[in-house]
């Protein structure tokens, strides 16, 4: 992958999402809270990126605010997210509008966040074509419709088009969802934990054609999702996140075999898969903190099994391991001026 | 089994989801008919539990995982069929009778706050369940009792004077833990306890429920989706698909070799954390609704394998030379 960046470089191509320390506060009436510090990732077009780490670590705020969807209390405080070389947390309204949608599309957890509950699953997708294309003929808009569904295997799709969110499964109404983000051939999915209330079964299905999508359609992908088992199935990168910031990316293979920060160390020594039958699981002692807790220095320092001194006095900036992963841990020398670590 | 802690012989739970009697009646031919809808959640479900057991039970969604522990646990009357424990009879006994039982089983959610009442302390959640079950108990015999628990699931014994919300959901659930154990239970019933909890903390929790295994020789009905959680602390495993039991067999040889072809299909489906993506096998069509139950054999309809016997003759278990017990008529025949 570093190979394929370095050469993207070099031939001054732009990536397809650049997030540069990215700052998102909270305003909150008790004080402001810093919900992701300054995290920074690239996809290149086609890219499949997992984003993990546990409950509120920031996964999901970093995803809304790469098209602009995060509410008041909350803001983009500092950072950059290029999309195709264009500063989405500048732009007008208008312009994200424009975008998101259509060029960016995301997918939620839960379906019927996208789904209107009393409109027919074609008059939706219609609607959402004629936002991006108001030219747009009834008959194209159905056809392109279909198309979508037929891409998603949905069984039938005349049929299905007229119906309504309620006569479908769930696993069924999230590949609906899939459709609709496919409606406007996007260059980028974001897909914020698309299958975590459904059945294994479902979700592999789910996954394989999430996958098989994103290779057909040249589709990026950042896929969020606090299971790594998932991530490792779909993704070619990996960055994970600890209490808002990216601690770790890398390849997701070698992330996973040879992890190189202590977090995910202890989080894939975590799994069950990392024991033998019924012996006891290697936990982390502790929890993750919250926003108003987080120490000074490593934020994972009173969890860290090599803790030094320096580690609760300056927060690690990322640097090579002992592979090529990045890890924001003090156990590595630091770079510096290096540009990937950025 | 004689033996046995739990025995549960031909369990049916249905519920009655008519509503009124205006609703269940329709005109129709020039007579009045009335329908009763029955949701057929648990049909003939039969196992054994021995003390210090952990036995999983696994299945997509609303195949009728809950239904079935909260049935064992008399939240539910059975629709026919036995519950017998420690050797006795518990499914027909009135409140007064079920007493000394209920004691010895307890039950532990996904959500610690369906047993935790939020304005309640959690001394008052702890004293609760202690002094009802044991009314004789000296209020220093109560505290001391309750100081022991909460050490035992790794809490500070300084937090009882403190409401559910100020807990983490993992500080929660080890105090939903120490309230099933507050009584001195040998057999819980844990549905989807860590559910709802972050790998780390998955970790601290599971580890917790298997040491309070070890030493007070626990038996556990265990209910998990996350499968590679069930295949690591199960001795047995039940496979159920539509209220009913398509698998059992001890851990190891399920996932290392299922046989049923639904267990198959499930198994195949668990993402790996190495390798990349997996094959895994994909089945036609969708899981029927328990309030129509197919014919014959229950996942004939998106079975690979499915026959003219298979849609018209409904598969019992059966035991095969290594203990497992496959309800199929494809394995009866030895067709794959
Ligand atoms: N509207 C809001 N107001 C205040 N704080 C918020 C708001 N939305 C998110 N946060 C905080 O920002 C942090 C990051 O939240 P985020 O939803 O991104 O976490 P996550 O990694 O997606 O977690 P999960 O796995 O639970 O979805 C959390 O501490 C959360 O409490
Ligand atoms: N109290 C009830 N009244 C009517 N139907 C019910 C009731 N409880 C459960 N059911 C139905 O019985 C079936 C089995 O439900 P159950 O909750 O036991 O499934 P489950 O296997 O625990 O699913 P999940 O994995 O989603 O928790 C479902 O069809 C459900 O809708
Ligand atoms: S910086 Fe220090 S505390 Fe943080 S992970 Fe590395 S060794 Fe542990
Ligand atoms: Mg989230
Ligand atoms: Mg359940």
């Amino acid at each position: 992958m570093s190979s394929i960046r370095s050469y993207i470089r070099a031939n001054g191509m732009t990536s397809l999402l650049e997030v540069k320390d990215l700052v998102i506060k909270f305003a909150l009436r008790t004080g402001e809270v810093t919900a992701t510090n300054g995290v920074s990732f690239t996809l290149e077009k086609g890219e499949r990126l997992g984003l993990v780490g546990e409950s509120g670590a920031g996964k999901s705020v970093t995803g809304f605010s790469i098209i602009n969807l995060i509410s008041k209390p909350g803001y983009i405080a500092s950072g950059e997210v290029n999309f195709l070389g264009e500063d989405l947390a500048r732009v007008s309204d208008e312009r994200i509008r424009s975008i998101r949608g259509n060029r960016i599309s995301m997918i939620f957890q839960d379906p019927m966040m996208t789904l209107n509950p009393v409109l027919t699953i074609g008059t939706q997708m219609t609607e959402t074509l004629h936002q991006h294309n108001p030219q747009m003929s009834k008959a194209e808009a159905r056809a392109i419709a279909l198309d979508k569904l037929r891409k998603v295997y949905i069984p039938s799709p005349e049929k299905r088009l007229g119906q309504y969110p309620h006569e479908f499964s769930g696993g069924m109404r999230q590949r609906i969802i899939i459709a609709i983000a496919l409606l406007t051939d996007p260059e980028l999915i974001i897909a914020d934990e698309p299958t975590t209330a459904l059945d294994v079964t479902i979700q592999a299905e789910i996954m394989e054609l999430l996958m098989e999508l994103c290779e057909t359609e040249d589709m990026g992908l950042i896929l969020i999702t606090h299971d790594l088992a998932v991530v490792a199935q779909v993704t070619q990168n990996i960055a994970v996140m600890y209490a808002g910031s990216v601690v770790e990316k890398g390849p997701t293979a070698q992330v996973v075999a040879d992890p190189q920060h202590p977090y995910t160390q202890g989080l894939i020594a975590a799994l069950p898969q990392s024991s033998g039958h019924g012996e006891r699981l290697n936990q982390i002692p502790g929890m993750m903190p919250t926003l108003k807790n987080i120490p000074p220095g490593c934020s994972f320092n009173p969890r860290c099994p090599h803790v030094m001194e320096v580690c609760k006095q300056q927060v690690p900036s990322l640097r090579s391991g002992k592979n090529s992963n990045l890890a924001a841990c003090h156990l590595y020398p630091p770079e510096k001026d290096n540009p990937s670590a950025r | 089994m004689t033996d046995a802690l739990l025995s549960v012989k031909n369990l049916y739970k249905h519920f009655d989801i008519s509503g009124g009697l205006l609703d269940q009646i329709s005109f129709s031919a020039g007579r009045l008919h009335r329908r009763r809808t029955l949701v057929k959640a648990v049909n003939n479900i039969s196992f054994d539990l021995q003390a210090g057991e952990t036995f999983s039970v696994v299945g997509e969604s609303g195949c009728g995982k809950s239904t079935l522990g909260r049935t064992i646990m008399g939240l539910y009357p059975p629709n026919a069929g036995e519950i017998h424990y420690s050797g006795n009879r518990i499914d027909n006994l009135d409140h007064k009778r079920l007493l000394p039982y209920r004691k010895k089983m307890q039950m532990v959610f996904q959500d610690p706050y369906a047993s935790l009442n939020p304005r309640k302390t959690i001394r008052q959640a702890l004293e609760a369940p202690l002094r009802y079950h044991n009314p004789n108990l000296s209020n220093s015999e109560v505290k001391d009792r309750i100081d022991e628990v909460m050490i035992q699931v790794g809490s500070d014994p300084q937090w009882i004077s403190r409401m559910p919300h100020e807990f983490s959901g993992g500080q929660r659930q080890r105090i939903s833990i120490a309230r099933a154990l507050v009584v001195d239970p040998d057999f819980i019933v844990a549905d989807e306890p860590i559910s709802a909890l972050d790998v780390s903390i998955q970790a601290q929790i599971l580890n917790l429920m298997m040491d309070l295994q070890q030493q007070r020789n626990l038996a556990y009905l265990f209910v998990a989706h996350d499968l590679s959680v069930v295949e690591h602390l199960s001795d047995r495993v039940g496979v159920m698909y539509l209220g009913s039991m398509c698998e059992l067999s001890e851990a190891g040889i399920l996932f290392e070799n299922p046989r049923h072809p639904y267990t198959q299909a499930l198994m195949s489906a668990i993402p790996k954390l190495e390798g990349g993506p997996s094959e895994h096998i994909r089945l036609k069509g969708e899981v029927p609704t328990p309030i129509n139950l197919p014919s014959g054999c229950v996942f004939h309809g998106r079975c690979p394998y499915a026959n003219a016997r298979c849609t018209a003759e409904n598969p019992q278990l059966l035991s095969l030379e290594d203990g497992r017990q496959v309800a199929c008529h494809g394995v009866e025949e030895g067709r794959f």
